[in-house]
C-alpha cells in the first residue's frame, strides 16, 4: 500500500495543487474554437437588433423619422424612445436604492456622440444594418463641453471623499529646499477586448435568461431583474467564456437593457452585439486625466511634503471618480501631504473601469514626479524610492500586512543591472538610437469581498466544482480545479470546474482583483467539507471497507483513500462510494462570516457594499511591484521601442505562477501600449472620437514587445485570503507608464508629461 | 451596408464589361473594398470577383525588369527571392506593409487601389461633410483631427494622405501600370486631389489593372524602404522614403539617385528635387541632410501634421546615408 504525499506549490508531483504550474484547464477548448461564447448560442427564432446613434455630442432629438427603416426588408420593430417599453430605473453597484422613476436605455436628450437613440430589430443581421442606415435623426443642437481643456469645463466640482491631508503640506513645501511641481495628463484609454460587448436576451413569461460576457452575474441579474420589475431569482445570466473585459463587462449597461427590451416585446429571442466604433462610445475607457504633483524635500531627497491635486472626466449626467490620490498618499513616507480632486463634466459618455483604475493614472503622477525630484537632488531614481520608503501605511497609519517591495526593487534592480546605469541623461546610445533606463514601482490595493462555491464528489471519483464567478482569461476554471484537487486530494485532470452561470453558487463582481482570493478560499471552504463527509462516511459507514480499522483520520490522495500510516485497504473514491451505496457527496462553501443573513447574502453577491476595505483592521493591505524598463529612442524620428523590461513583484503566495505571470505580462504590455500608443482623439467640433477602431486606436503588436522578466517576491499573505494571495490581475500595469516616462528622459533629457509618448513629442 | 449581388467573372474581358456598369466595382482581396462597404463608404451594387482569373498573379523577373501580376499576393511578392535581390526596396515596402493576415489576402492592384485612412472619409454617417465621397460636400478633415493628414500635395478641397507603402516604392522606380492595352507610368496613375479629390486614379471605367512593370535599374537594386511610425507593426507610415543609390565607378558619387516619400502626401511622393541637388556629387552626410530638406519644399501642414515636415527629411536622409553605407 502507498500512501500519497502532496508536496504543497510544487507542480512536479503531477499533483497539480495549489501553487503548481498548470496550464489553463480552458486552453485546449479556446484554442480549437470549441469553446462557445455567450452570443454564440444557437437559438431558435433569433432575431437581430443593431443600434443607431447620436451623432452630435449634446443637444436634443428633434425627430426620429423611421418609415424607410420600417418599410424595409425583414424589419421587425423600430425601437425609439416613443416606442420602446419602459424600465424602472436600476440600484447603482453599491445597491444605492434608485429615484423612483422611468429608465429608458435610448435617448432623447443627447450628453454625448455616440449616445443610443434607437434600435433595429430584423431577420436577419444585414437586414438590421441595412435598416439602420435609413433611420433619419434630426436634432436641437447644444454647445458641448470637448474635454478637460474645453474653456467651458471649468474647475469640476470638488469630490470631498477624495481628499487626503495630514501635516500642513503647503508650509512644508513653502520651506523646503527643494522643490519640483508638474502637472501628469493622461489622456481616454479603452479597454478594447477582442470579443466586442453584445448579448442575446430571452423572455420565457417572465422569466429571463441572458447570454452576455459578464464580470459580475450575479451584479448584472440583479439590474436587470430591477430594470424589468421582476424577481432577482427570474433572471438568469450566461457567460461560460468572455474574450476580455479589463473593467468593462462589469456592469449591465444600456445596449443589454435595449435587447432585453426588444426581446421581450417581440417575444423572440434577440442577439445585439456592438460594432467596434460602437465599442467606444456604448461605454466607458479610462476618464481622461489631469494631476499636479508638487513635492517638497531635503537637499538628500527625503521628502517633507506632497501636495497633489488632480481632476478627472465625466459625463454629463454620470459619476465617475477616478481616485488619483490612491498611490500619491501611500507610495512614501511623508510628514506632510494634501491631495485632492475634483471632477469635470464633458459631454461623453460616463467613463468606466479599466485595469486598475485610479492607481494606474495615479502612480503614472508620483512616480514621474519622484524621478524629476531625483535629477533635481541628483540621486540615482532607485535609491530616492529607497530615501523614502514607507515603513508603515502613511495615510492610515497601519502596519503593512506584507511590503515587499524592498525586496521587488533589489531583486528587479539586481536582475536588471541597474548598477551599471549611468547617470546623466543622453549618457547612453547605441548608433542612432539614445538608451535609457527608468524605474517605477506600483501597487494595488487587496480588495476582498465573499464567494460561495459547490464542491461535489462524483460516483466515478471525479470533482465537479460549481461557482457563477466567471473566467475572462486570467486564470479561474484553472486555480478552482487546483484549489478543489489538493483539497479533496485528487488530480487536478480529475476536477470539472463550472461558472459563468447565475444559477450556480454565487460570486460577487470580478474586478479590482479580487475574485482568485475570495474565490480559492469558498472553493476550500467547500471541498474541505465534501473531504470531510467522505472520510467521515469511509470511517463510519459499515459497509466501508476502513470500517474496521477504527481509524480517526484516512488519507485522500490522487482520488484513492487510505489509512494514514498505510497499514489498511487502499481503494478509490469510486470503489469507496460504491460501497457505502452513495452517487455522490455535496458541499457548499462560502467565506461569508457565519451568522449572514440571506439579505446579506444578496447584498454582497450583487452590490460592492459589503466588499472589505483593504485597511480593515490592524493591517494595510497591498500589492507591490517595480519595474525596470530599458527604451531606444531613435534621435532623428522620436520613436520609442522598448527593449527590456524586467519586473519584480508581490502579489503575495500564487496559486499558479504560470497564470500570474501571464496576467503581469499582460498588464505590462498594455501598460506599454498606454505609455506610447493609446489615445482617444477627439474631434473638437463634433465632441467625437475620430479613432475609434482598432486600426487607429493602437494597442501594442508583438513586435513592440520584448522579452518581459517577471520576478515573483511576495510571500503568503493570509490577512490577505484565506491561501495568501494578495491581487495579482491590476497590479503589473501601475508604474510601467512613469516608467517608460522616466526611461525616456534617461534617454533624451525630455520629460514627457502628456501619455502617449508619440514621436512628435521627442522630435 | 447594402445589399449588392456578386458576380464572378470568367474572363478578362466580361470582367471589365461588368466592371463598366454602373454600381459595379471589382473585388480582389476584399481588404480595402469589403471594409469600405462596411463603413457605409463604398456602396457596390455589383461586386465582379477577379480573384480566380487565370494568369493574374505570376510574379517573372528577368533582366529587363519584373512584371508583377495585379492578383500576385502582397506576401507572395515581398517574399519573392529575385524581387529581394533586385528590388529590395519594392520588398520591404510590402513587408512593413498592414500586417501578416492582409498580405496573404490583399493582392498588388487592390494595394494600389486602397483608399485614404482619413477618418472623416471613413465615416459618412457622423460626418457628411467631404469632397472624396461626396463632390462639393466640402472637407471635414480641415479643421478637425489632422495628426495623420498630408502636407504635401494638398488642396483646398482634401488634405487627405495617400497611405499605400508599396506605390512609393513604385514610383521612385518609374513602374508602369499595364491596363491591358494602355500602359501608363505610376506616378501618373495616382492623380493629385485638387478640385477633384474624388477622382484618385487615372483610371476609366471599364478599365482593369492587369500587371505592374518595374524596370530594372541599377539603384533599384541598391535600395530600401525606411518606414517610420509610433507602433513597431501594423500602422500606417508617419512618414516612408523609398531610397536607391547607383554609384560611378569611384563607388562615391552618385550617378543615380531615387527618393520617394510615403505618409507625408496626397499621392506617393518623388521627390527629384532631392535627387537633382545629389546627383553628380560624393555622397557626404551634410550635404545629404541638407538635400534632404527639399523633399518637403512647399509643404503646408494643418497642425497636428506639423511633424511630419520635420520627420520627413530626416527619414530621407537616413535612408540615403544606409544605402551609402552599403557601398
Ligand atoms: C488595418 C489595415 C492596415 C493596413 N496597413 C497598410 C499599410 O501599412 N501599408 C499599406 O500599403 N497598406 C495597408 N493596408 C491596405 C492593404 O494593403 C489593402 O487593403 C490591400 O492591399 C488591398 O488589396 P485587396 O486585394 O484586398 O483589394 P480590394 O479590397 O479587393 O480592392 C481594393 C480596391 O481596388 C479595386 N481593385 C482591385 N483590383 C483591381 C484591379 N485589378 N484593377 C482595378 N481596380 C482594382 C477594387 O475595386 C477596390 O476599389 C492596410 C489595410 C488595413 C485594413
Ligand atoms: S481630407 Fe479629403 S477625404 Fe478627408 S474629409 Fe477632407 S475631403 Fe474627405
Amino acid at each position: 500500500m502507498t500512501v500519497h504525499n502532496i508536496r504543497h506549490g510544487d507542480a512536479s508531483d503531477g499533483a497539480e495543487a495549489v501553487g503548481g504550474r498548470l496550464s489553463r484547464v480552458d486552453g485546449p477548448a479556446k484554442i480549437t474554437g470549441a469553446a462557445k461564447y455567450a452570443v454564440e448560442q444557437q437559438l431558435e427564432g433569433l432575431a437581430y437588433a443593431v443600434l443607431v446613434e447620436s451623432t452630435i455630442a449634446s443637444g436634443k432629438v428633434r425627430a426620429i423619422d423611421t418609415k424607410a427603416a420600417e418599410a424595409a426588408p425583414g424589419v421587425l420593430q423600430v425601437l425609439t424612445p416613443d416606442t420602446i417599453i419602459s424600465l424602472r430605473t436600476a440600484s447603482d453597484w453599491f445597491g444605492t436604492p434608485p429615484p423612483d422613476k422611468p429608465y429608458c436605455p435610448l435617448a432623447r436628450d443627447i450628453t454625448f456622440s455616440g449616445q443610443h437613440v434607437a434600435a433595429i430589430v430584423a431577420e436577419t443581421f444585414e437586414q438590421a444594418v441595412a435598416a439602420a442606415a435609413l433611420v433619419k435623426l434630426s436634432y436641437d443642437e447644444a454647445p458641448s463641453i470637448v474635454d478637460l481643456s474645453d474653456a467651458k469645463a471649468g474647475d469640476g466640482i470638488p469630490i470631498d471623499a477624495m481628499t487626503k491631508e495630514w501635516g500642513d503640506a503647503q508650509a512644508a513645501f513653502a520651506s523646503a529646499p527643494v522643490r519640483i511641481c508638474a502637472a501628469y495628463n493622461t489622456p481616454r484609454e479603452y479597454q478594447a477586448p477582442m470579443e466586442p460587448h453584445g448579448l442575446i436576451a430571452r423572455w420565457e413569461g417572465d422569466q429571463l435568461t441572458v447570454w452576455e460576457p459578464s464580470q459580475w452575474l450575479d451584479g448584472m441579474a440583479r439590474t436587470y431583474a430591477e430594470w424589468f420589475g421582476v424577481p432577482f431569482e427570474n433572471v438568469r445570466l450566461v457567460s461560460p467564456y468572455i474574450g476580455g473585459g479589463f473593467g468593462s463587462k462589469a456592469l449591465a449597461l444600456s445596449h443589454g437593457a435595449v435587447a432585453a427590451c426588444a426581446a421581450k416585446m417581440l417575444g423572440r429571442p434577440v442577439r445585439l452585439v456592438m460594432t467596434r466604433p460602437q465599442t467606444f462610445t456604448g461605454y466607458g475607457g479610462r476618464a481622461a486625466t489631469r494631476q499636479t504633483v508638487t513635492i517638497g524635500a531635503d537637499a538628500q531627497g527625503k521628502i517633507q511634503s506632497i501636495v497633489h491635486r488632480g481632476v478627472n472626466e465625466t459625463s454629463i449626467d454620470g459619476m465617475w471618480v477616478e481616485p488619483l490620490g490612491s498611490v500619491t498618499s501611500i507610495m512614501y513616507a511623508t510628514p506632510n501631504f494634501s491631495s485632492k480632486q475634483n471632477v469635470v463634466r464633458v459631454n461623453s459618455v460616463v467613463p468606466g473601469a479599466m485595469r486598475a483604475p485610479g492607481e494606474n493614472p495615479s502612480a503614472f503622477g508620483i512616480e514621474s514626479a519622484i524621478d524629476e525630484l531625483a535629477y533635481e537632488v541628483g540621486i540615482d531614481p532607485l535609491e530616492i524610492r529607497l530615501r523614502n520608503y514607507a515603513e508603515q501605511d502613511p495615510y492610515a497609519k497601519k502596519a503593512w500586512s506584507t511590503r515587499q517591495l524592498r525586496e521587488a526593487f533589489a531583486a528587479g534592480a539586481e536582475r536588471f543591472g541597474w548598477s551599471k546605469r549611468s547617470p546623466e541623461p543622453r549618457s547612453m546610445r547605441d548608433g542612432n538610437q539614445l538608451i535609457g533606463w527608468g524605474v517605477a514601482a506600483g501597487t494595488y490595493p487587496v480588495r476582498r469581498a465573499y464567494g460561495e462555491a459547490i464542491v461535489r464528489i462524483l460516483a466515478d471519483g471525479s470533482v465537479e466544482v460549481e461557482s457563477s464567478s466567471i473566467d475572462m482569461g486570467q486564470g479561474t476554471y484553472t486555480i478552482l480545479a487546483q484549489t478543489a484537487a489538493e483539497t479533496v486530494g485528487v488530480r487536478a485532470d480529475d476536477v470539472v470546474v463550472k461558472l459563468g452561470d447565475s444559477r450556480f453558487p454565487r460570486a460577487g463582481v470580478t474586478g479590482g482583483s479580487r475574485l482568485a482570493g475570495v474565490m480559492t478560499g469558498a472553493v476550500y471552504k467547500a471541498a474541505t467539507s465534501a473531504l470531510d463527509q467522505l472520510v467521515g462516511l469511509a470511517i463510519s459507514d459499515p459497509r466501508s471497507p476502513f470500517h474496521a480499522l477504527q481509524a480517526n483520520t484516512l488519507v485522500v490522495a490522487n482520488g484513492r483513500i487510505g489509512s494514514p500510516r498505510g497499514d489498511g485497504p487502499d481503494v478509490s473514491i469510486a470503489e469507496l462510494l460504491k460501497s457505502v451505496g452513495r452517487d455522490h457527496i455535496e458541499a457548499t462553501g462560502d467565506t461569508m462570516p457565519a451568522n449572514s443573513t440571506p439579505e446579506d447574502r444578496y447584498k454582497n453577491y450583487t452590490t460592492i457594499a459589503m466588499a472589505l476595505p483593504h485597511t480593515e483592521g490592524d493591517y494595510s493591505r497591498h500589492s507591490w511591484c517595480a519595474h525596470f524598463i530599458e527604451v531606444h529612442v531613435d534621435e532623428d524620428f522620436g520613436t520609442v521601442r522598448v527593449s527590456r523590461v524586467v519586473s519584480a513583484l508581490d502579489s503575495g503566495r500564487l496559486y499558479n505562477p504560470k497564470l500570474a505571470e501571464s496576467q503581469w505580462k499582460g498588464g505590462i504590455i498594455m501598460g506599454i501600449g498606454q505609455a506610447l500608443l493609446e489615445e482617444g482623439i477627439v474631434d473638437r467640433r463634433h465632441g467625437r472620437i475620430v479613432n475609434n477602431n482598432l486600426a487607429d486606436y493602437l494597442v501594442p503588436t508583438n513586435a513592440d514587445i520584448p522579452d518581459i522578466e517577471v520576478i515573483s517576491v511576495g510571500i503568503p499573505d493570509l490577512h490577505s485570503s484565506v491561501l495568501g494571495g494578495k491581487g495579482v490581475g491590476e497590479l503589473a500595469i501601475v508604474g510601467v507608464a512613469p516608467a517608460i516616462a522616466n526611461a525616456v528622459f534617461h534617454a533624451t533629457g525630455k520629460r514627457v508629461r502628456d501619455l502617449p509618448i508619440t514621436l512628435e513629442k521627442l522630435i | 451596408m447594402r445589399d449588392f449581388s456578386y458576380l464572378r467573372a470568367g474572363s478578362i474581358d466580361a470582367a471589365r464589361q461588368a466592371a463598366a456598369l454602373p454600381g459595379a466595382m471589382l473585388l480582389a482581396g476584399g481588404t480595402t473594398l469589403i471594409d469600405l462597404a462596411k463603413c457605409g463608404v463604398a456602396e457596390p451594387e455589383t461586386l465582379v470577383d477577379i480573384t480566380h482569373l487565370k494568369g493574374l498573379d505570376s510574379i517573372e523577373v528577368s533582366e529587363r525588369g519584373a512584371t508583377i501580376g495585379t492578383l500576385a499576393k502582397m506576401g507572395h511578392v515581398a517574399d519573392h527571392a529575385d524581387i529581394k535581390s533586385r528590388f529590395p526596396a519594392v520588398s520591404e515596402a510590402l513587408w512593413q506593409a498592414a500586417s501578416a493576415q492582409i498580405r496573404n489576402m490583399a493582392t498588388i492592384g487592390g494595394n494600389l487601389m486602397q483608399r485614404t485612412r482619413c477618418p472623416y472619409f471613413r465615416d459618412p454617417s457622423n460626418f457628411p461633410a467631404c469632397n472624396k465621397r461626396e463632390p462639393g460636400s466640402g472637407c471635414s478633415a480641415i479643421g478637425g483631427v489632422t495628426r495623420g493628414h498630408a502636407v504635401l500635395g494638398t488642396s483646398d478641397a482634401c488634405i487627405a494622405m495617400y497611405p499605400g507603402d508599396l506605390a512609393v516604392a513604385l514610383v521612385a522606380f518609374d513602374a508602369i501600370v499595364h491596363l491591358g492595352q494602355r500602359q501608363i507610368p505610376v506616378d501618373d496613375f495616382f492623380l493629385l486631389p485638387g478640385a477633384t479629390p474624388d477622382k484618385e486614379h487615372a483610371i476609366e471605367p471599364g478599365e482593369m489593372i492587369t500587371a505592374i512593370e518595374i524596370p530594372s535599374l541599377a539603384s533599384a537594386r541598391r535600395s530600401t524602404y525606411l518606414k517610420i511610425r509610433d507602433r513597431q507593426s501594423y500602422e500606417f507610415a508617419a512618414a516612408s522614403a523609398a531610397v536607391g543609390i547607383e554609384f560611378e565607378a569611384d563607388g562615391r558619387t552618385i550617378r543615380d539617385l531615387r527618393v520617394a516619400l510615403g505618409g507625408v502626401a496626397t499621392k506617393p511622393w518623388r521627390a527629384r528635387a532631392v535627387e537633382d541637388a545629389l546627383k553628380g556629387k560624393v555622397l557626404e552626410p551634410d550635404a545629404v541632410r541638407a538635400a534632404s530638406l527639399l523633399a518637403v519644399e512647399g509643404a503646408v501642414d494643418h497642425g497636428a501634421n506639423h511633424y511630419k515636415i520635420e520627420l520627413a527629411p530626416r527619414v530621407v536622409a537616413r535612408a540615403i546615408l544606409k544605402m551609402g553605407e552599403t557601398a
